[in-house]
């Protein structure tokens, strides 16, 4: 029972980009469509959940004052490892999420989750805490994608459904900010009902 | 090892975490390796079988430098069965709305543009990004003309060419990418036509 | 000319929070008031100029020699770390007024996606100022990186004052905090869309 609560948190009461408000950096960036957020919800995903792990197996051994630096490498490798192997299989994909691949690393989320959560817990544990947080952050990513989608290029997940010009404006920069905005503002209202 | 901070287990600590990663990443990059190079192959080759008319022979392997304007550029010559069917040149203008944008251009011996291929732009998604062929049809209206006789400008300059409503800058780019592809493939044809 | 260009280029048509969407935890996070706004932008300008000029180095001195460049991401965000570990350490001694003014700021600098972001920019795109596309050498680096900073300098000073007066008027419930701040940054970053096609 606790541990599907480990596992649920991350997706609601705790969603990393609608609750906690971290990670906007790729949120915004990367959300020009629904497979475009998806994608890069699941890099991130399984970032979070490999590093949560090695970390919470290293945790009890590393010296307190090096605890920061030594999770950052730990992350940074995750990240390589996913770099490569998009880069590898995927290469559209990786042209197309760009720099926001290797800045997982810096993404708040990922350290945030290890600080807070993977150096207190087992590994078990952290694994699915790691899941969850990125589960929900690949959700947020992927509403967010679908509503620019929908209203910038009329179509979702790359099949157009409303024929003729879109509301460009959303899957330009302004866009992206507006969307969020107002999704906060729906995710808010919804809370309190 | 224990977590008092001292300076031998700070070291050894980070010392040791950082060889593990390093290893780690070793042998993700050796597995990695071919398919990365493999995969960046197939995206030129990809963009070649789309502008080239029939070809036999590896023009990826066969590529060789044009300069023309001060700017180099990459050429792809395709033969079947040795006969020249077609060049291939891949070029890049910086007149973009957003910036670079960088071309394939495919022309017949006789120097009429085949077809086109995006290799990669940043103009503005919805309006400039139409030159793509997969977006709009504007690119298409360049194949089987040429530029000896078809002037490459958008009407708005006294060219022939349609231009993207809303993105002029845009499509004054691709004409101009096309033009210095075509002085690339003249280069390349005189050379070719020096070898013979 | 070339370097005009580079500095408007990074400043006004690819700002990097508004255009780019770099560092917008501390965009959204320190934006306040003006003055802490100011101190963040200080500090953001001097680490982002000083981290670009050490990766810089490291990729084009080490990494590419030795054939290394996957291990990119790792070694810049250990340089980064360093760096700023290092700057707090030597601006404590030498200068405490500075490290008064910056000190607060400079363990959220580690964290801000757009000084790696950025150090990462500088040696893999291709760059297209002044004609034919190519990668930027030292001195460009440094100008584009110090143009990058100022562009999220300008960002933030600028929607410190716009949400300084928001905090005068009554705002519905659902919009106060975190998303008024997001629909404001998208009329900032639509009349900043007004700077591109200018280079």
């Amino acid at each position: 029972m606790s541990r599907l609560k480990t596992l649920v948190n991350g997706i609601i009461k705790g969603n990393p980009t609608f609750v906690l408000v971290l990670g906007m950096c790729p949120t915004l960036g990367t959300s020009t469509s629904a497979i475009n957020g998806m994608s890069m919800g699941l890099a991130t995903t399984f970032v979070l959940m490999l590093s949560n792990l090695v970390i919470s197996l290293v945790a009890g051994l590393v010296p307190s004052k090096v605890r920061i630096p030594a999770f950052v490498v730990v992350i940074a490798v995750f990240v390589t490892v996913v770099q490569l192997v998009m880069q590898a299989y995927v290469p559209a994909l990786y042209q197309t999420l760009g720099l926001f691949i290797p800045l997982i690393v810096v993404n708040c989320i990922v350290l945030g989750r290890a600080e807070a959560f993977a150096s207190k817990n087992n590994p078990f544990d952290s694994f699915l805490d790691g899941l969850g947080s990125g589960l929900g952050f690949t959700l947020s990513l992927t509403v967010l994608g679908t509503v620019r989608e929908l209203l910038g290029s009329g179509s979702l997940f790359g099949i157009k459904i409303i024929p003729g010009d879109a509301i460009l404006v959303f899957i330009l920069a302004p866009g992206a900010f507006i969307a969020l905005g107002y999704l906060m503002v729906l995710f808010n209202k919804l809370k309190k009902a | 090892m224990a977590r008092e901070s001292n300076f031998k287990n700070m070291f050894l600590c980070l010392l040791i975490i950082c060889f593990g990663g390093s290893a780690l990443l070793g042998g993700v990059y050796l597995i990695t390796y071919e398919p990365i190079v493999a995969a960046q192959a197939a995206r030129v080759n990809q963009a070649l079988g789309g502008v080239l008319p029939q070809f036999d022979n590896m023009p990826a392997e066969e590529a060789y430098q044009v300069e023309a304007d001060g700017k180099k550029m990459t050429v792809y010559p395709g033969t079947l069965n040795g006969e020249l069917t077609g060049v291939a040149v891949e070029a890049t203008t910086t007149k973009g709305f957003g910036g670079q944008i960088k071309v394939m251009v495919g022309f017949l011996p006789d120097g009429t543009i085949n077809n086109t291929a995006i290799i990669s732009h940043t103009e503005t998604p919805g309006l400039g990004d139409k030159i793509d062929p997969r977006k709009s049809n504007f690119s298409l209206q360049f194949n089987q003309k040429n530029p000896e006789s078809f002037r490459l400008a958008v009407k708005k300059d006294g060219g022939q060419v349609d231009a993207i409503t809303a993105a002029t800058i845009s499509s004054r780019a691709f004409c101009d990418v096309l033009e210095l592809a075509y002085k690339a493939f003249r280069q390349s044809i005189q050379k070719e036509g020096g070898d013979q | 000319m070339e370097y005009i260009i580079i500095i408007i280029s990074a400043v006004f048509v690819n700002n990097i929070v508004l255009n780019q969407f770099l560092g917008i935890c501390p965009f959204l996070g320190v934006s306040n008031r003006i003055s802490t706004a100011t101190g963040m932008a200080a500090a953001v300008v001097f680490v982002m100029t000083l981290s670009t000029l050490f990766t810089y180095l490291v990729q084009y001195y080490i990494l590419d020699p030795l054939n290394i460049a996957f291990m990119q991401t790792v070694t810049f965000i250990l340089v980064i770390a360093a760096l700023v570990q290092m700057v707090e350490i030597i601006l404590k001694k030498i200068s405490p007024a500075l490290y008064q003014a910056l000190g607060i700021f400079l363990p959220l600098i580690t964290t801000n996606c757009a000084v790696l972001g950025v150090a990462i920019l500088v040696v893999t795109k291709e760059f297209s100022f002044g004609g034919t596309p190519h990668m930027l050498d030292l001195p460009q680096s440094l100008v584009y990186t110090a143009s990058m900073a100022l562009g999220f300098g300008l960002a933030l000073i600028i929607f410190a004052g716009m949400r300084e007066q928001m905090d005068l008027v009554g705002i519905p419930k659902p919009f106060r905090g975190v998303p008024i701040s997001l629909i404001t940054a998208g009329i900032l970053s639509l009349a900043f869309m007004g700077f591109s096609g200018i280079v």
